[in-house]
């Protein structure tokens, strides 16, 4: 996938106005099956797995012990011991070797389907119609976070109404092979609609614009879900202990050290990650993990992990010289209409 | 394939310069420049009067990729800044040659233009 196909700015707007088309098919794949795989699963992730029922999708960090992130994933429940990850590119051999030390205990088959699948997502207040004049599945009957087994365009495609830009949309799991005539086929049927190709430099800003973490960004083995701002998927009283759970419970009891923010600044300057965060009195209190131009705001964005003590001061940056101050928000920047 | 108009002067840092013939020249990035930038985001210029030393920074331009110093390709004081591109810098992209023009300077020595490469010889620099 490259960075852009055309600019970056113009496919963000896209996706937001029309749809996008991106291939993912870095993304890697696990299947998870056997009699062990829920109770497996709820020890490994930190959200509630018990909550899924076929054709149901999760989304949950995966931690270490001390809280820290081994990765963010989505868990794909297909039948009642028949479960499928989908897991970040740059953590796929770190992940598998991480699944399968603990699946030891368990009565569970791990099996890496990283290769087989490519991944092709449609994503955009266009994309239900596009994909719809593809295919016989009744995607009106299908919500946000579920999914379902059908073709499109004639290819045998796992249909997630699930996505990364904040946009209505579909991620379209098949076989690698099918992969160059399910995007001809998505193309063609998308160019009234106004689909174009988008690249992962739109993928990032539109993540970013609504809000949502980069593994390696916003979670890392040093920042914990709950110091993200991901509280929602650290389900501590589901019932069963998982991995982390100790850690995570005591950093709820006594807060965050530190604490991941979104901000926009006014200006049209990007703040780059890595940036120092200096407080009222120049003292560095954090640093930008994501920042970018929101495309739709014309001003800077991003987010900054800041010392939970500092939150409340004026926060700034140095850009070349100049003080650029930061804005705290809740994301998503700008208003969605996921389904 | 990266538009270079014959017409014009570059410095391998991919700057173009056009001189006229009242010792002052323009000054803007070429089209390859842009190109490579991708989406260009802001522009940094100095203000009127300033003075510009032959491969020295003179500003910043910056893209959703990256920030990139600008150095001047040619000494000068500068007598006209493009504002425009305060508010659409997205012009640098569309426009490199023409309405992306960045400054006009009053050269310092007007020899300067003739050591910068010619457009066979920027061209010759980019393949």
């Amino acid at each position: 996938m490259p960075v852009q196909y055309r600019s970056i700015l113009e496919e963000h707007k896209a996706v937001r106005k029309a749809a996008g088309l991106f291939d993912v098919s870095h993304m890697g794949e696990v299947d998870v099956t056997g009699p062990g795989a829920e109770a497996f699963l709820n020890y490994l992730v930190t959200n509630d797995v018990t909550k899924l029922f076929p054709g149901r999708v999760l989304y949950s960090p995966m931690c270490y012990p001390t809280g820290g992130v081994v990765d963010d994933l989505l868990v794909y429940r297909r039948g009642p011991t028949d479960y499928f990850l989908c897991i970040n590119a740059g953590n796929i051999a770190k992940d598998l070797a991480w699944i399968r030390e603990h699946a030891a205990k368990f009565e569970v088959t791990i099996t890496d389907r990283s290769d087989d699948y490519a991944l092709l997502a449609v994503q955009g207040p266009k994309a239900a119609e596009i994909v719809q004049s593809l295919t016989g599945a009744k995607l009106g009957l299908l919500k946000y976070y579920h999914f379902v087994e059908g073709t499109v365009a004639g290819i045998h495609c796992l249909i997630s109404r699930t996505g990364y830009t904040g946009e209505d949309g579909f991620e379209l799991y098949h076989a690698a092979a099918d992969a160059p005539g399910l995007a001809e086929a998505l193309l063609k049927a998308g160019a009234p609609f106004g689909l174009e190709l988008a690249g992962l430099g739109a993928r990032d800003s539109l993540r970013l614009e609504a809000g949502y973490a980069l593994y390696g960004h916003e979670i890392t083995q040093e920042i914990s879900p709950l110091a993200a701002g991901l509280g929602w998927t650290v389900k501590l009283q589901k019932g069963a202990d998982f991995i982390g759970r100790d850690a995570l419970l005591v950093e709820k009891q006594n807060g965050a050290p530190q604490q991941v923010v979104f901000f926009k600044t006014g200006d049209r300057r990007i703040v780059r990650a890595e940036t120092n965060v200096l407080d009222d009195s120049g003292a560095v209190v954090g640093r930008v993990v994501s920042g970018t131009l929101s495309p739709l705001l014309n001003e800077a964005i991003g987010s900054a992990l800041v010392s939970s003590t500092a939150i409340t001061s004026p926060l700034s940056v140095d850009i070349r010289g100049a003080r650029v101050h930061l804005h705290l928000v809740k994301p998503p920047f700008v208003a969605l209409k996921k389904s | 394939m990266s538009n270079v108009p014959a017409d014009l002067r570059y410095a391998k840092s991919h700057e173009w310069v056009k001189p006229a013939q009242d010792g002052t020249a323009q000054i803007g990035i070429t089209d390859y420049a842009q190109n490579s930038l991708g989406d260009i985001t802001y522009v940094q210029l100095p203000k009127v009067g300033a003075t510009l030393k032959a491969g020295e920074t003179f500003g910043v331009v910056e893209s959703v990729k990256a920030a990139s110093d600008l150095y001047a390709p040619v000494s000068g004081t500068v007598v006209a800044v493009n504002s425009a591109l305060d508010s659409a810098p997205e012009t640098l992209n569309t426009s490199p040659y023409a309405n992306g023009w960045m400054l006009t300077v009053k050269l310092t020595h007007a020899a300067e233009v003739q050591s910068l490469l010619d457009a066979g010889a920027y061209e010759k620099q980019l393949t």
